[in-house]
């Protein structure tokens, strides 16, 4: 398969009044790929993907989206790409179904929030207020929001940051359902296990600067090529997989 | 890559407004301060003011009641007759100023020259009767009864006496004219109060939240124009606020009987100027947004604006009864003229073409609010 780039990124720099946030980054993310951005806090993950985004103004460098210029096409590339905020809310008092239609309307399209809300296993909760949800539905209507446009890229911003066991794996899914349909997903996490099993591509940023891009398995036999080797013992299991195996794999319904 | 359709702007708009209506309708605290307070307002107020005035007098244990005088003055309307009391309460009433008067109407024998004893005798000496009244400084209304009494003792002199003549003759007439009902004078303020605090508070703290929660900054991830999100909350709130005047003005007019001189053609000016009105407190909501850190700082700023507009544009009261330096803050406010404006167009039926004078302030007003507003509205 031909990798086609579908974001490209080319010595992005932002620089706030006295501190470079992001310093002369580049990558690429491929069509049809779930593209991981990793890092400690701070590195310029959030700042990076939000210029993307077309949220922030960069300092310098190109970016091009679905091949669309950052500089003179935001309005072309907003409407191929959706967007989950790190923490962000939903409109008050309106319940899911209402928050759809706003969406749509946002977008300019017709949706039925039925549709949408079927995608993310939601459709029970259509009446229900978006505070009144938990944490993993909180994420999968987010990500809902994010499709309502049929995008050509979707950007998830540590969408299972804070969820139990059983609702990550549930997004995984989801996610790679996502990705198998056609949709280039763009992702932040901070969990390493889910970045190697998620996503087909990774970059390490840290203080700015991208300090490694490839799949997580060149990257895992690269460093075990130089000699590396865990202290512990491996062993075939890990606690989470305990955890799994004890409380069942199903995601349940907080 | 070509675009189905080009997007609609109009289509955003609406999608706003109709969330932004949901919204404040679900929203305890918008529906209170709009609809709530004014009307409690009205209720408690009108129910004050439209009492007439009334005069509270005394009768003394001794006063004779057969008399025509005493007769006269129990038909009047204006003066209340209180009887029942004992002596000793009616002077400790009489002192504190909860009754305006004491009067003692004694049947004198021709011969008996003056009213002996206390109070002042209003009768010549010749006069068969003598009517003693007792006033109090505690209170303003004795002279109402003074004038009364003298009113009723110069009609039945001159029937006594009808060959007598006078010095001069009064004739009085009443024009038919539209009585200028307290109601009259509130429920216009209770309108401006009302789109005051809706523009105000309302879109300080929606544009506030929104900005807080980053659901405006979700907003951006879309095609949305920032006009869209302003001109739909607008939208939303300008609705609302009309809903909410209509339901007063209506409530108002079947109830309190308020004047709509040119009935639906005057509630259509009400409205239009309602939505000129809330358009200008709109713009102080903006700057507060601006301005507030978080939502437990956007009351005192908001208050700092709503209320000396409260309580100075002539929202309970005519502004008249200020003095000098007071009312040239009033003069200043744009609630004071929103209050005259609805005034003049809800009870004398102009139109909005006679209150040019106040719109244009409003104008002024909104040029200057709206100018700050985009210096300190901010989006993220």
């Amino acid at each position: 398969m031909a990798k086609q780039p579908i974001i490209t990124v080319k010595n992005l720099v932002k620089k706030y009044d006295d501190f470079t946030a992001v310093n002369d980054i580049s990558f690429e993310v491929y069509e049809g790929e779930i593209f991981g951005l990793l890092g400690p806090n701070g590195a310029g993950k959030t700042t990076t993907l939000e210029i993307i985004e077309t949220l922030r103004e960069k300092t310098s460098g190109e970016i091009t989206v679905d091949g669309y210029s950052i500089d003179n096409d935001t309005d072309a590339i907003k409407k191929r790409i959706g967007v989950q905020l790190q923490a962000a809310g939903y409109y008050p008092n309106l319940n899911l179904s209402e928050l759809i239609d706003l969406f749509s309307g946002l977008y300019g399209i017709d949706k039925s929030p039925k549709e949408m809300l079927e995608k993310v296993a939601l459709t029970e909760k259509a009446k229900a207020k978006y505070k009144d949800l938990s944490g993993g539905q909180k994420q999968r209507f987010s990500i809902a929001t994010t499709l309502i446009n049929d995008p050509r890229i979707i950007f998830l911003d540590e969408p299972t940051t804070g969820l139990d066991p059983q609702a990550r794996r549930n997004l995984w899914d989801l996610i790679r359902d996502i990705r198998d349909k056609g949709t280039t997903v763009v992702i932040t996490t901070h969990y390493m296990d889910e970045a190697e099993v998620l996503c087909d591509r990774v970059a390490f940023i840290d203080g700015g600067h991208v300090i490694g891009i490839d799949t997580p398995d060149n990257f895992i036999d690269k460093l075990v090529a130089t000699g590396f080797d865990r202290k512990k013992e491996v062993k075939s299991a890990n606690l989470e997989d305990v955890f799994i195996n004890l409380t069942g794999k199903e995601w349940r319904p907080e | 890559m070509s675009d189905k359709k080009s997007y609609s702007n109009l289509k955003a708009t609406l999608a706003i407004a109709k969330a932004s209506f949901t919204s404040i309708i679900r929203s305890p605290s918008a529906v209170v301060f709009s609809l709530a307070f004014p009307l409690i307002f009205i209720v408690v107020f009108a129910n004050i003011g439209d009492k007439p005035v009334s005069v509270s007098v005394g009768v003394a244990k001794t006063s004779d009641t057969t008399n025509v005088i005493f007769r006269t003055l129990k038909s009047v309307k204006m003066v209340n007759l209180i009887t029942s009391e004992p002596t000793a309460d009616m002077e400790s009433d009489l002192s504190k100023g909860s009754i305006d008067a004491i009067i003692d109407i004694q049947k004198t024998p021709a011969s008996v020259s003056g009213a002996p004893g206390i109070g002042q005798p209003v009768m010549p000496t010749k006069a068969p009767l003598a009517v003693n009244v007792r006033y109090t400084k505690a209170s303003q209304k004795g002279s109402i009864l003074k004038s009364v009494l003298n009113n009723i003792l110069f009609n039945i002199n001159s029937l006594m006496a009808p060959n007598t003549p006078s010095v001069a003759k009064i004739n009085e007439t009443t024009i038919s004219g539209r009585e200028y009902k307290y109601i009259d004078f509130l429920l216009p303020g209770m309108l401006g109060f009302s789109l005051l605090s809706s523009g105000v508070f309302g879109t300080a703290f929606v544009f506030l939240s929104l900005r807080i929660t980053l659901v405006i900054k979700r907003f951006f991830a879309t095609p949305v124009k920032k006009y869209s999100i302003v001109l739909g909350e607008a939208i939303a709130r300008l609705i609302f606020s009309w809903i909410g005047a209509l339901f007063i003005i209506l409530v108002g007019h079947f109830f309190f009987g308020f004047t709509l001189i040119h009935g639906v053609v005057t509630v259509i000016n009400m409205l239009i100027l309602s939505a000129l009105g809330l358009i200008v407190f709109m713009g102080f909501g903006f700057i507060i947004s601006g301005l507030a850190k978080n939502e437990s700082s956007v009351p005192p700023i908001a208050n700092v604006i709503t209320l000396p507009q409260f309580l100075l544009s002539g929202t309970f009261f005519s502004t008249a009864a200020f003095p000098g330096w007071l009312q040239h803050l009033s003069d200043i406010l744009p609630l004071t003229y929103l209050n005259i404006a609805m005034r003049h167009v809800a009870f004398e039926g102009a139109s909005l073409f006679d209150v040019t004078h106040q719109l244009l302030i409003l104008g002024v007003w909104f040029l200057v609010v709206y100018g700050v507003a985009v210096k300190t509205f901010r989006w993220e």
